[in-house]
């Protein structure tokens, strides 16, 4: 099944290693500002190329089948049964292309923006693309787990580096919260190695039998490492800090990519490996996301800061993801897989938004603002729309997730159901409000005054995310076909008791 | 006469490394002596270690050696751990040079003692017998306690000196009482044969148990793991940046090679007895070693205590009394003494001011900003950070990866537990150093850092390394597998 290119490397390779590659080089052209032209060209060169090797991935998948797809094995760490061993079913694949493309949009977000150790950034964010990739390609457990950590790396950099004033306090807390999840996820992978007879090929763990009691143990580890980076309440502390503190490209790559990669996690270990945990307990897992839902959208509307404000909504749509994964059927978990890419277009392009307007003016705060629709009418529109997408209006891409998991919550229990469509409203409050009284009314303040319109760059970022959250709003029938045998076949697994073999 | 031992003379060559090693070190102290006004130590000493090296190679085979009347064994896991031994005494070498020669410590000495030291470190990793082993260690010792008074004006140096020679003779002692007791219940100083005394059963169980208390409260002060752990910091900070590189670095394989051929070579049977003491030394040191360090702001004294955390992971791993629990030690040992020495590496290298002679950058603040000062420095500095908080890619993960299976597979899952628990904790100074190096604005008159070509090589060889072996350790698994099998047979 290895898609071969070139020289026998597969594409799966190509996306993990061509923006490393790329990042080591920039990295290699210096670390003072004197080539930032350069670094800055080589980082754009990457990451189109990184995107690029992506493609072939989507126009050469076949949907027919829930087998892992562009296979690659080979040995790596023969004294512990360690492979390097890459795949991507209809679950992971999305994630793959969301990201590469992301990571275009964050080396164009930050090319005047950044101004200080240009190289760096552009390296750090490279880097943590082809990690990212490695973590959604990994189908052996030492190897997700490499790249799983290795990814804290580059982005407690972005955050410390080139944060906002807290910015120290905040990398330090992302980090330590997220390393606790993780640890405790070591430990599992290692009792899972012996479980399974020593090996640590993830597929084969979802064959392996085990107790009511290991599984509860397991449930525990594998949820605390991935709720922390979904972050699913009360684990989700961290996120609005770091956040708020990230530069932009930080905030985009951590609400586009970083939050799926726990979501994604649930549904590569925890359903698979651990069922009839996984059965016993989705009621805790939808209370918790319901809680995530109503509770933090409530907290949303009280934000003064944008980007606090749009971290909480993360927060809020990923709590649907969790739901519907724990209704265990195709509608709850295809909405939630959804509402992930779709999130990765929309909390991409408010952060990006909310980065506009802060190179202009230097505040987050709302109250600094009133009025933008006057000196930036261009943008206001491109915010406008995205503001929608984030409530959920219908035609955009926000839309379709959340009523996919809905109607999925529906079948199972209608309370849940109604307590999750409460998000139909405060969503569309708290956006509205804060689109409001950022955009609308009278021109606030002079700064507000002097504030450019979008330039070409800028307008580039923006219109591309604008045709992907139209584009999947209106027609997402390509990518729930790519995710449906695979989520068929997980479900069908997830259906089988483990403690019965 | 008719003693056939003593009519024959022994097999030399399994020692040759030693005896070379003897000789030239005798050998520069005269010359050092003879020519006052050349500096024939530096060169002659790396010659030395270079050789010793190559001797060991040749003279390498792929069983177990017994010689000197059952007092000296060479295996391949003696060799292994030699070649490291040379490796690391030729780093610090390097790294110390410009140190010494601004401190005008550039003397015979040093290189003089550190021979020694090494031959101390080289006769305990091959030692087969109680006496061998408390000379070697007695060797290594004296050594350093010279080490560390090396700069005789120096009031700090000296206390360190004073207190780690108080607290090394007490040691000693305990370790000497036990042994005493041993040879009482078994009748032999020989390890192997000690082995097969315990096996047949030993008829005074008390006095036994009482012995190996008493072993293994030496062999905790001389691993420096809690609750014997007081000396670790105090010298660490005291010595000279250079002496603590090396005090840091490669004894801690002489110390490892002393464990196992203490508690697994010699008394193995005894291994429920031992474990016990080993977890509560184990989960005392990671507590102490990864909370104690939070507070420090002298980042030789923050490595000290992070020392002990990892000397509490390393006995972990032995203490799982299974044969892929002394490998992964072995691996454990290797990859730390390569962190060990880019880390105080680094601290030593930075320790010079140009135009200001003698300024340490010993303090967590010194080295603000670093990363605006030189990129590539502070790069090596984050990795090896990284690696020491076991994080992937590098060496270091997979060494705790190791422990870690190897404690899972013996059925230990919550000492596995605990062990991750403390490294969480451990991670955060670890990022703290990060975050200084990154994050802060450097000092107003911080210097700026002219390249010294050879020791910045190898700096960039030894941290390369310790990324390569995380992203490829399968060689140093297989090398470390390899030779405790040998070891073990």
């Amino acid at each position: 099944m290895t898609e071969g290119i070139g020289l026998g490397v597969g594409l799966l390779s190509l996306a993990i290693w061509v923006p490393i590659v790329a990042g080591v080089l920039i990295l290699m052209t210096g670390g003072d500002d004197k080539s930032a032209d350069g670094q800055r060209t080589l980082a754009l060169i990457g990451s189109v190329l990184g995107f690029v090797v992506t493609l072939p991935l989507w126009t050469g998948f076949d949907t027919a089948t829930a087998a892992m797809q562009f296979v690659e094995t080979a040995q790596w760490v023969p004294a512990f049964n360690i492979h390097y061993r890459l795949g991507v079913d209809g679950i992971s694949m999305p994630f793959i292309l969301l990201n590469s493309f992301t990571t275009v949009l964050v080396v164009l977000a930050g090319w005047a923006v950044i101004k200080q150790r240009v190289g760096q950034y552009m390296a750090a964010f490279l880097i943590q693309s082809g990690l990212l990739n490695g973590v959604f390609a990994a189908l052996d457990g030492v190897l997700f787990y490499v790249f799983f950590e290795a990814m804290l790396i580059p982005l407690y950099l972005i955050i410390g580096m080139w944060g906002g004033p807290n910015r120290v306090y905040a990398a330090i807390k992302f980090f330590l919260y997220t390393l606790l999840g993780s640890l405790l996820m070591l430990v599992s992978l290692i009792f899972l190695y012996f479980q399974s007879g020593g090996s640590f090929e993830i597929l084969a763990w979802h064959r392996v039998p085990l107790t009511m009691f290991a599984q509860t143990l397991l449930f525990i580890a594998f949820f605390f490492a991935f709720a922390v980076k979904v972050p699913m309440w009360p684990v989700h502390t961290w996120l609005p800090d770091a956040h708020v503190e990230a530069p932009t490209g930080g905030s985009v790559v951590l609400a586009a990519i970083t939050l799926k990669v726990g979501a994604y996690g649930f549904l590569r270990f925890i359903l698979p490996i651990l069922p009839d945990a996984s059965r016993e307990y989705a009621s805790i897992i939808v209370a918790l996301s319901l809680v995530a839902v109503v509770y933090i959208g409530l907290v949303a509307l009280a934000q003064s800061d944008m980007k606090k404000l749009i971290a909480y909504s993360s927060i809020a749509h990923m709590g649907f993801v969790t739901l519907g994964f724990f209704l265990f059927n195709p509608l709850g978990i295809e909405g939630g897989l959804i509402q992930m890419i779709s999130h990765g277009f929309i909390s991409a392009a408010m952060f990006l938004c909310v980065g506009v307007m802060y190179d202009r003016v230097h505040s987050r705060q709302i109250a600094d603002y009133g009025g933008v629709v006057n000196t930036m009418p261009r943008f206001a529109a491109f915010f406008m729309l995205f503001a929608m997408a984030n409530a959920g209006l219908p035609g955009t891409s926000g839309f379709v997730g959340e009523f996919m998991v809905i109607l999925g919550a529906v079948q199972v229990n209608f309370w849940w159901a109604f307590l999750a469509a409460t998000t139909l409203i405060f969503g569309a409050a708290y956006t509205l409000w804060m689109y409001k009284r950022v955009v609308f009314g009278v021109i606030a303040n002079p700064q507000v005054a002097e504030m450019k319109d979008i330039d070409t760059r800028e307008f580039v970022v923006l219109g591309l995310l604008a045709i992907c959250v139209l584009g999947m709003g209106l027609y997402p029938l390509p990518f729930t076909e790519v995710m449906h045998t695979s989520v068929d076949n997980l479900l069908a697994h997830v259906a089988h008791s483990k403690l019965a073999y | 006469m008719n003693n056939p031992q003593l009519a024959t003379l022994p097999d030399f060559t399994p020692a040759l490394p030693e005896i070379f090693i003897l000789i030239m070190a005798c050998a520069i102290l005269l010359l050092g002596v003879m020519f006052k006004d050349r500096d024939w130590a530096y060169p002659l000493t790396l010659f030395t270690l270079v050789a010793a090296a190559a001797i060991t190679v040749l003279t390498s085979v792929p069983q177990v050696q017994i010689t000197f009347s059952g007092q000296f064994v060479d295996d391949p896991m003696a060799d292994v751990l030699k070649l490291m031994a040379y490796f690391a005494t030729l780093t610090v070498a390097v790294y110390s040079r410009p140190y010494l020669i601004e401190r005008g410590l550039f003397k015979v000495e040093f290189f003089v003692l550190v021979l020694f030291a090494l031959l101390g470190m080289m006769v305990m990793i091959s030692a087969n017998h109680f006496l061998t082993l408390y000379i070697g260690l007695e060797l290594l010792s004296l050594s350093l306690y010279a080490l560390v008074a090396l700069q005789r004006d120096s009031a700090q140096s000296t206390e360190a000196a004073m207190k780690y020679f108080v607290l090394g003779a007490l040691a000693s002692g305990f370790l000497l009482y036990g042994m005493s007791l041993l040879y009482g219940v078994t009748g032999t100083l020989e390890l192997p044969a000690m082995a097969l005394a315990l096996q047949a059963g030993v008829a005074d169980q008390p006095v036994l148990i009482f012995g190996l208390v008493f072993l293994i409260a030496g062999l905790g002060f001389k691993l420096g793991v809690a609750p014997f752990h007081m000396w670790v910091p105090d010298i660490y900070h005291g010595a000279p940046s250079a002496v603590t590189l090396f005090i840091g670095s490669a004894p801690k394989l002489a110390a490892f090679a002393f464990t196992i051929r203490l508690l697994v070579n010699g008394l193995h049977p005894e291994v429920a007895n031992w474990q016990g003491m080993l977890a509560v030394m184990a989960v005392l040191s990671l507590a102490i070693g990864n909370l104690a360090a939070i507070m420090q702001t002298n980042i030789k004294r923050m490595l000290a205590y992070s020392t002990i955390s990892h000397m509490g992971f390393l006995l972990l791993g032995i203490m799982s009394g299974t044969f892929a629990g002394y490998a992964a030690g072995m691996f454990y040992v290797i990859a730390y003494v390569l962190m060990s020495l880019g880390s105080f590496g680094l601290v030593v290298y930075l320790s010079r001011g140009g135009a200001e002679p003698g300024l340490e950058a010993e303090n967590i603040d010194d080295f603000r900003g670093l990363n605006s000062r030189n990129p590539w420095l502070a790069a090596m500095m984050a990795i090896l950070m990284f690696s020491m908080a076991g994080l992937p890619p590098f060496v270091g993960f997979y060494a705790k990866l190791a422990i870690l299976q190897s404690l899972v597979g013996a059925g230990y899952v919550w000492l596995a537990v605990v062990a991750v628990m403390f490294s969480l904790i451990g991670a955060f100074y670890y990022l703290r150093v990060v975050k200084v190096l990154y994050f802060d604005a450097p000092k107003p008159n911080a210097p700026v850092y002219a390249a010294i070509p050879d020791v910045q090589a190898l700096l960039s060889v030894n941290v390369l390394a310790v990324m390569l072996l995380g992203i490829l350790p399968q060689p140093l698994f297989t090398l470390c597998t390899y030779a405790m099998q040998m070891t073990l047979q």
